[in-house]
């Protein structure tokens, strides 16, 4: 039996190791100056790059983490500072219940909530539905963090008379904040890669855009597209795009970390 | 991941007790004040603002809701409970049936917990029964770093990599050896269910494991020592000692693993085929509810074709919602009330 617990675990390990294998091998020879700094070539012409989606995905990233982090933050305090109570447990339940609704249907509330009403595709639609994948990781990481820092901390600085508004956020948050920023981290890295609920917010752009009420390119979106194409240059240029959004997402992923590790070693912690 | 999927047990912040308050508060009284009263109005208004984030957060669940009922509307007018028995799906007249996409997001999950649910047990298994603690951790950390990889690049590696391999070998293997049950007939194109199925159950594997691997860290260490004590070798005592007492905390995991599979779409709209036809044999092509909203909701023309195609988005999110909140339950049966899994 120990050898059938030994091969299970080989035959889930391979497909992890081909995959990445696959991204490197065929991403690195793809990837050059032109791919990182051009728009895409119509098709049959070579080269030609994903500058626009890659700026593209940071900008509807951005918009999401800026919608989505102060939310979600600002439930996970109500969770684990108010909501010690029947009301906590409805929103725990319901957050709960949000990250498993799919992408895919999240995107079809963003297109009615937006789309609908701007009569067209933007980067803020595509915000607004990552920014409500993302609220839910949010506020129950950030609860379970604030659930961590001991209540003799708090009642410390109640004795000191400091209001409870400042002690939640210049005590509590504070002495959480390496966690409550690994929690937003990973909603980060989980919406990072969705191609689902952009692909009729967002929609894609094959030129440069800079307006937020305009269709949008995205890294996720442009790696779909070449993938069902019929053109080896397009699927050469999807493997390099897989690359470059694994790395961007690692890469962030990991500076925060080690800015976050710094700051509370600096904090004496 | 395993983070969130797993409630943790909650405890109660102990508040300070009234009657201390009330003494307290009345010593303060009778000493000079340090600096003026303080102000209890940006108190009051941090405490609501931070209760706002909390309602928003139900009030995105209502939206969503509110949303797909409306915007389906048109289409459960025009076709009632019919739209789940019917298989013709034909935008040209306007007539929508979901059975096809129904059936193909059924049977393309069940093919993944079919290959999914063995491998996540023996990894768990090996992991916390029998592996050195050395490798340990990076076993757990290779098989989250598989949650980690976008489905999109999931999809991608299926097209290049999964699907010809199923194609050359895979599939003409099968088709001799158990083409008999009809399962496994006609033309291997390498795409369709069956790639469906793999791609899924490479995908929740992570998943499932990762909440099994917790689960039964949870079964106390003296179940196994009794077992071992009545001279069961070690797989009976992995068997009848460690599985059993996790059995529903295992279904839980397998259930959040159904869940996500249900939902999934970048991975499967690339490798599944999509033709909205309800086929036998594993190796035709079939649809699923998240991949006819990926290819067609931005080409629906007609009001009713788009009416018919948030319907099945509202089929799609009511499957997962109970599926979750199942697997919810299971697992809190389990984990709940041991908080002291390390003391054990």
């Amino acid at each position: 039996m120990t050898g059938v617990a030994v091969l299970t675990v080989a035959l889930v390990l391979l497909p992890l190791f081909a995959i990445f294998a696959y991204l490197v091998y065929k991403g690195i020879g793809s990837i050059n100056f032109a791919f990182l700094t051009q728009t895409p070539k119509p098709v049959g012409e070579p080269g030609g790059g994903m500058a626009n989606a890659i700026v593209g995905s940071m900008v509807i990233l951005s918009i999401a983490s800026l919608l989505g982090v102060p939310l979600g933050i600002g439930a996970g305090i109500f969770l684990s500072e108010y909501g010690r109570n029947r009301y906590g447990d409805i929103v725990r339940f319901v957050s709960d219940v949000l990250n498993g609704v799919p992408s895919i249907v999240i995107g079809i509330v963003a297109y009615g909530l937006v789309v609908m009403r701007q009569k067209h595709f933007s980067a803020l639609a595509g915000g607004v539905a990552l920014a409500i994948m993302m609220i839910p990781t949010i506020a129950r990481t950030t609860e379970q963090m604030l659930l961590l820092v001991p209540q003799a901390i708090r009642e410390a600085a109640y004795g000191l008379g400091v209001s409870r508004w400042r002690t939640t956020l210049s005590i509590t948050l504070r002495t959480a904040t390496s966690g409550v920023i690994t929690g937003v981290m990973l909603a980060f890295a989980r919406v990072a890669g969705e191609t689902a609920p952009l692909l009729f917010t967002a929609f894609g752009n094959q030129f440069w855009n800079w307006r937020m009420d305009q269709p949008t390119a995205a890294l996720s979106l442009q790696i779909f597209t070449y993938a069902i194409s019929p053109f080896d240059e397009w699927h050469r240029q999807a493997w390099a795009g897989a690359l470059v959004l694994i790395v961007l997402i690692v890469g962030a992923v990991a500076a925060v970390r080690i800015v976050v590790r710094h700051g509370t070693l600096a904090a004496g912690a | 991941m395993s983070n969130q999927a797993l409630p943790r047990p909650r405890f109660n912040a102990p508040e300070p007790e009234q009657e201390q308050k009330a003494a307290l508060k009345v010593e303060i009284t009778t000493a000079p004040p340090l600096r003026g009263k303080v102000s209890e109005i940006p108190d009051a208004v941090f405490g609501w603002a931070m209760r706002l984030c909390g309602v928003a957060v139900v009030a995105l669940l209502g939206l969503i809701v509110y949303q797909l009922a409306v915007g389906s509307q048109l289409s459960w007018h025009a076709f009632g409970w019919k739209f789940f028995g019917q298989s013709d799906w034909n935008p040209v007249e306007d007539q929508y049936g979901a059975l096809p996409f129904i059936y193909g997001t059924i049977v393309s999950s069940l093919l993944a917990l079919v290959i999914a649910v063995p491998l996540s047990l023996g990894v768990a298994v090996f992991v916390t029964e029998m592996c050195p603690v050395a490798l340990r951790g990076a076993l757990s950390f290779t098989t989250e770093l598989l949650a980690a990889i976008p489905s999109v690049v999931y999809g991608l590696w299926a097209i290049f990599v999964l699907v010809p391999i199923l194609r050359q070998y895979v599939q003409p293997f099968l088709a001799t050896t158990l083409g008999w049950t009809g399962l496994f007939s006609g033309p291997p194109y390498g795409i369709g269910m069956l790639a469906a199925g793999v791609i899924l159950a490479i995908m929740i594997i992570p998943i499932i494991s990762s909440i099994t691997r917790e689960v039964l860290t949870v079964v106390p260490q003296h179940q196994r020592e009794a077992v071992l004590a009545l001279g069961a070798t070690r797989w009976e005592m992995i068997r009848m000692g460690v599985l059993r007492n996790a059995r529903a905390g295992i279904v839980g995991a397998i259930i959040l693993g159904l869940g996500r599979a249900l939902g999934e779409t970048m991975a499967v709209t690339m490798v599944i085929g999509n033709r909205p036809e309800i086929a036998k044999s594993l190796f035709a092509p079939g649809y699923t509810m998240a991949s006819v909203l990926a290819n067609e909701f931005t080409e629906a023309t007609g009001d009713l074709y788009l009416s018919a195609l948030i319907e099945i988005g509202l089929v799609l999110f009511f499957v997962t919602i109970v599926v979750n909140a199942l697997a919810r339950l299971m697992v809190w049966s389990v984990t709940r009330g041991q908080p002291a899994r390390n003391i054990a």
